[in-house]
């Protein structure tokens, strides 16, 4: 489908998506939580989502539910980015740049591998 | 924070924290009257004329887990230092209005920043929100309000790639065809 420019191509692509999952078997989405309270913020969380944003973006990945929250509860290791695969416990990492949010989605995401040295206890 | 757009996101985060259904942020730039408005209105739980007292107070917050709030003390601060304004009206059960007003070519105003990252961060993290987003720069307007996408799109997420390249194109066009001037001489395009 080329790129969208309108309401009514939207709607084409909701048409064209619900046919695509109906063929496919439930599987589940991976969800990705991004931590944004004041601190998560100013610490550069909005630049952190961005980078997954267009991860998500460029490498076309389908099933992936982004969700934003405020304050994490884990104080000074903003950002913070939680990665739930489907099935999978809560992965929580911290001080996120946006070039480790990249490798999260890469490696984790995509492969299912957890980087365990970007790993923080929540 | 060094960015305006980044504390319209921080202000959208009280918005969002407030149980808020709809949210609207307006900017509104007037370089003839050398002014910078911002406001965020919401239609949350409101609060009481103590807590609007209190939420001005660099050392209060909503939060139990940290003692301190420090976002709207911040901006207000970052207003007045702009020979400008921060305001807080609420009301319990109906909703929040946050104003606040900078000299717009003000030495020490912060720069607006990346108002479309901010839009999209809402857009896409809170999608429960009906966000309404308006830009205006001298007697240009523009307005998105994202009812209608939602409605296109039923139960399929936003944050699908192809709906993320769209809203991500809508809200920065729109920004941008708003800031050309056409003047007697011709258009000129602001550029920041």
């Amino acid at each position: 489908m080329p790129t969208i420019k309108s309401i009514e191509d939207l709607k084409r692509l909701r048409e064209e998506a619900q046919k695509v999952k109906e063929l496919r078997d439930q599987t589940g989405k991976t969800q990705i939580v991004v931590g944004m309270g004041t601190v998560g913020i100013a610490a550069g969380a909005r630049d952190t989502l961005k980078a997954i944003l267009t991860y998500i973006e460029e490498k076309h990945l389908p099933d992936v539910i982004l969700r934003q929250t405020g304050n994490i509860g884990v104080g000074g290791q903003e950002p913070v980015v939680q990665v739930i695969l489907p099935g999978a416990e809560t992965v929580t990492y911290g001080k996120v740049t946006p070039a480790m949010a990249t490798q999260i989605m890469e490696e984790h995401v995509v492969k299912g591998n957890v980087i365990q040295d970007f790993r923080i206890e929540a | 924070m060094r960015e305006l757009s980044l504390h319209l996101l921080d202000i959208a985060e009280n918005s969002i924290s407030a149980g808020a259904s709809r949210i609207v942020i307006s900017v509104r730039e007037d370089l003839v009257a050398d002014e910078l408005w911002l406001e965020v209105t919401d239609n949350g739980k409101g609060m009481s004329e103590e807590m609007v007292a209190k939420v001005l107070d660099p050392f209060v917050t909503t939060r139990t887990t940290r003692k301190v709030g420090l976002g709207i003390p911040l901006l207000k601060q970052a207003a007045e230092a702009c020979n400008g304004f921060l305001e807080v009206e609420s009301e319990l059960g109906k909703g929040t209005r946050l104003t606040a007003k900078f000299q717009h070519s003000h030495i020490d105003r912060m720069p607006l920043g990346d108002l479309e990252d901010t839009m999209i961060t809402l857009l896409l993290g809170t999608p429960a929100v009906n966000w309404v987003f308006n830009f205006q720069y001298n007697d240009q307007f523009f307005e998105f309000d994202d009812t209608e996408v939602k409605e296109a799109l039923g139960d399929m997420p936003l944050s699908d790639f192809r709906v993320i390249e769209f809203l991500s194109n809508t809200i920065s066009d729109g920004i941008g065809d708003t800031k050309i001037i056409t003047t007697e001489k011709g258009v000129l395009y602001a550029n920041h």
